[in-house]
């Protein structure tokens, strides 16, 4: 172990990442009472232990022992000192829990949508959809608003020292207000199947001029279908270079006008690829699903707009730019 | 060993145990396969177990070299996230739990109860068969594409998974009917088939331990099958119990799965401090230091570990209520663990410590599993929890419970009744040095994992390279000290199987019924025993650990004149 790697672990205060919320120095200071009274007692027990060992040591074969069978009144000091600590933890982590479970009324409100191995965030009020991170304005409240796709996601973020299960069948919701600016992680921590390792993206807590321009920019975006292909997580399954992506769906390349055996209703019938083929396809993807493909792709219903509809379109004729021509 | 004759003459020494004919259980011309002899089914639970130890230790070691470096680069995303289930799902259902009640529990329960057999010698074969058939099950699921649902198949991405969820469920299942037999075999045993003399406080604590563990087996145990029944039911027949897109609640599942799965981990643990009792006392020839407190604690955790389920769901979305009872109950349980650690420590006081191969597993595992104790505060504890929640602190608290409790306890009570059962001797200095080995190797594995948990890794992780820059540096190397660390594990465990292994083939042969100077009816009868055990009743004189005493008080040292 090299002499770096103590003091980087030193820099982290006892392996606690940096504090960027206002839970964390509360969180911190319950672990760090914790960490105190376990090597109390650890220290203490190793220590009797070794010294016992020591002194007690078997010098003869026929060594005899002391007839020490019990005592009360030790049975009853470790059953009472250690029930008085137990509850004060237990207080402490209690009264350091209450606030994460109360958002405040003026919180900026984020939806948060996990998918298999994506996440996407919506602002309602600015009227910003799918971002691919999450950016917050610092020093304010922020409500997240969360729910799943498909399987059980969780929302981890070290710095701020919170997490909560992400379900498919009902909110869940979580709140935090950033003190510090900077970018941190953001991880999955609820196993979610093959990629859940890489279902990974930044917190970005930046000041509000800051998070307005970005709120600018990002609804500006929203008619840009490449991007949208990108922010969506298209990508992970439907690839743009005609090569099919294990476990995926059918790619974007050359698709627009082409003839699609599906079957639809366990009827297989040929449909030509236009438009409203590929509307149902993103907001009711099992009315028709392509022969050879398994049926994973999940609804978007109620999480793309139109407008975002028409981009991702527009992206797909792009793709199929020689069919385009004809047509 | 030489204090062997002296310590064993106690006065009901039944002298016929000096077998006199050098037939015994290991020798008789039986059958194994369909044999009523608990020894014999115990030593088949062994080499079973032993045997799917290795596949899921190799399995581990997959796991820790792809982890070397934060790319993927020797496993591919889909089969990293097979291997850890593997390694999760035969740990638990094919060593852990069985490990020391079925494997050493059989053996050892009767000889020390002074009784012929288990109370249903029937039942006992069936319940190893059935454990095969199960294991079968686990095979199977292997061979045709694994499975990557985790250990614990959480819905709904175990009704959605490609992997063969149904085949391995099923053999769960299977192998519950087969913990839920023996510890029914188990509580009747010790209810109804105590030699004369042996009172409920005259019986060794491993027998309490086991006990305790039973009563969970038998209750907690049907919850499971239910569960992993409505799981392939759902699967198989689209029936919307736990999947949202047939209408189901993923949550419930979680709840049903824990019910069982909390009190599973006493099922592990119980019968290593049981084990522990016993290598402290014998060992240091000292009487165990509040009997009665170490006998009750057991119950206890068995009963509150039924209450505490929840503790597993304090981000699930369970509500806010449930998981402040919880946290609370959850407190409760460190009580009698803490009893049981201060109990042994102070069985040392004033006693005679031999630094045997038993005794320095049973010190290993006092420190190993003090860790485990004292960090399991930091994931009761509500606020703490929130942070350290499925990451790798969670991976590294319950591998020094699960490892230092069951891991450490079982190799130290396979060499403490080693000899017992096969009537050789191993290789003590060999064994010695094992115990060092694997208890610097699991430290040097799993202390790191605690930081890394604190820092944020989270569990069940293929890679690592997607996070911030600045933190990889860290990450990686803590990830490397803990897979060296558990490379030399590996090594260690190697070290052991072989001197074990050669002392089955060419060991030195003993038949020293009592080379420890034990106290209780195990030691009275003939190394390796016979068929039936013993050839007269025996009788419980005295208590389990009734040493000879000297009062340092009012005598000048402590040696036997």
């Amino acid at each position: 172990m090299s002499v770096k790697l103590l003091s980087t672990l030193l820099a982290t205060s006892f392996g606690l990442p940096e504090q960027a919320s206002t839970v964390a120095p509360s969180v911190d200071r319950v672990y760090l009472i914790i960490l105190g009274l376990s090597t109390f007692f650890f220290v203490a027990i190793i220590a009797t232990l070794i010294y016992f060992l020591i002194k007690y040591r078997r010098k003869d074969p026929n060594q005899r022992t002391s007839p020490i069978h019990e005592n009360l009144v030790l049975e009853i000091t470790w059953i009472i000192i250690p029930s008085v600590l137990l509850v004060w933890i237990f207080l402490e982590g209690f009264w350091a829990w209450v606030p994460m479970n109360y958002a405040p009324a003026d919180a900026i409100e984020v939806r948060v949508t996990a998918q298999q191995w994506k996440w996407l965030f919506d602002y309602p009020k600015a009227n910003v959809k799918n971002a691919p991170e999450l950016v917050v304005p610092v020093g304010k409240p922020v409500k997240l608003i969360m729910s799943s796709v498909d399987v059980i996601h969780s929302f981890f973020v070290p710095a701020f020292r919170l997490k909560r299960d992400v379900l498919p069948n009902r909110y869940t919701t979580l709140w935090f207000q950033a003190t510090k600016k900077g970018v941190y992680n953001m991880l999955c921590t609820e196993y979610c199947g093959k990629d859940h390792s890489t279902m990974v993206t930044r917190v970005r807590v930046v000041d509000q001029a800051d998070f307005d321009k970005w709120v600018k920019k990002k609804q500006d975006e929203g008619a840009n279908g490449k991007l949208l292909y990108a922010n969506l997580g298209c990508n992970t399954c439907h690839s743009i270079d005609g090569s099919k992506k294990a476990g995926g769906g059918p790619s974007f390349k050359n698709l627009f006008g082409k003839m699609e055996k599906v079957k639809e209703g366990g009827v297989v019938k040929t449909i030509k690829v236009d438009e409203n083929y590929i509307r149902t396809s993103i907001v009711n993807p099992n009315q028709h699903i392509v022969v050879g493909y398994p049926p994973l792709m999940p609804t978007f219903k109620g999480r793309i707009t139109t407008s975002e509809i028409n981009a991702l379109t527009d992206y797909i004729k792009e793709l199929s730019g020689a069919k385009k021509k004809k047509k | 060993m030489s204090t062997a004759s002296d310590a064993a003459s106690s006065v009901e020494k039944d002298s016929s145990a000096e077998s006199h004919s050098s037939e015994n259980y290991l020798t008789v011309a039986k059958s194994w396969i369909f044999t009523l002899d608990h020894k014999r089914i115990g030593l088949m639970y062994l080499a079973s177990i032993l045997f799917f130890f290795f596949v899921g230790g190799m399995l581990a070691m997959g796991i820790r070299y792809e982890l070397l470096t934060p790319k993927a680069d020797f496993l591919s995303a889909g089969t990293y996230n097979k291997v850890f289930t593997l390694h999760g799902a035969i740990m638990i259902f094919l060593f852990l739990i069985p490990s020391v009640p079925a494997a050493m529990g059989n053996f050892i329960l009767p000889l020390m109860l002074g009784a012929k057999d288990v109370a249903f010698p029937r039942l006992n074969l069936l319940s190893f068969h059935i454990y095969v058939w199960g294991a079968c099950f686990f095979i199977y699921s292997l061979l045709v594409g694994g499975l990557d649902t985790g250990w614990t198949f959480y819905t709904p991405y175990s009704t959605s998974s490609n992997g063969a969820v149904i085949s391995a469920t099923f053999g769960a299942f299977i192998l519950g009917f087969s913990s839920i037999l023996t510890g029914l075999n188990f509580i009747v045993t010790i209810h109804k088939m105590r030699a004369p003399g042996m009172t409920w406080f005259k019986m060794p604590l491993f027998s309490w331990a086991l006990y305790a563990t039973s009563l969970i087996q038998l209750l907690a145990t049907p919850v499971l099958a239910i569960t992993l029944l409505l799981l392939i039911f759902e699967r198989a027949f689209g029936i919307g119990i736990f999947d949202p897109k047939l209408g189901g609640d993923p949550v419930l599942y979680q709840h049903f799965f824990w019910f069982y799965s909390h009190p599973a981990v006493y099922i592990m643990v119980l019968p290593g401090f049981g084990v522990i009792s016993e290598l402290v006392s014998i060992h240091s020839r000292k009487n165990i230091f509040g009997y009665v407190y170490i006998a009750f604690s057991s119950v206890a955790i068995a009963v509150i570990g039924f209450l505490v389920w929840g503790h597993h769901m304090f981000v699930s979305g369970q509500s806010p209520f449930a998981s402040l009872v919880f946290s609370a109950i959850t407190f409760a349980v460190a009580v009698p663990t803490a009893i049981k650690i201060f109990s042994w420590v102070a069985t040392l006081y004033k006693g005679s410590v031999a630094f045997t191969t038993p005794m320095v597993y049973a010190i290993c595992f006092m420190f190993v599993f003090a860790i485990g104790g004292l960090t399991g505060l930091f994931l009761s504890t509500l606020a703490t929890d929130i942070h350290l929640h499925d990451t790798y602190f969670v991976v590294a608290h319950f591998h020094y419970v699960m490892v230092g409790g069951t891991l450490f306890s079982f190799l130290g009570g396979l060499h403490h009744w080693w000899s017992k059962m096969f009537g050789r001797k191993y290789n003590e200095t060999l064994g010695r040095i094992g115990a060092v080995m694997i208890f610097v190797g699991f430290n040097v594995t799993f202390f790191v994992q605690f930081i890394l948990g604190s820092l944020g890794m989270p569990r069940r992780y293929h890679t690592y390279h997607t996070i911030l820059k600045q933190d990889l540096p860290l990450w990686t190397q803590l990830h490397q000290i803990s897979s060296y660390g558990s490379f030399f594990v590996g090594a260690s465990l190697f070290l052991i199987l072989g001197y074990l292994v050669y002392s089955l083939v060419a060991g030195e042969k003993t038949n020293d019924p009592n080379p420890w100077g034990g106290k209780s009816l195990e030691w009275e009868t003939a190394t390796p025993p016979d068929e039936h055990n013993f050839h007269e009743q025996p009788v419980a004189i005295h208590g389990p650990y009734d040493f000879d005493e000297i009062d340092y008080a009012s005598e000048k040292g402590h040696v036997a004149k």
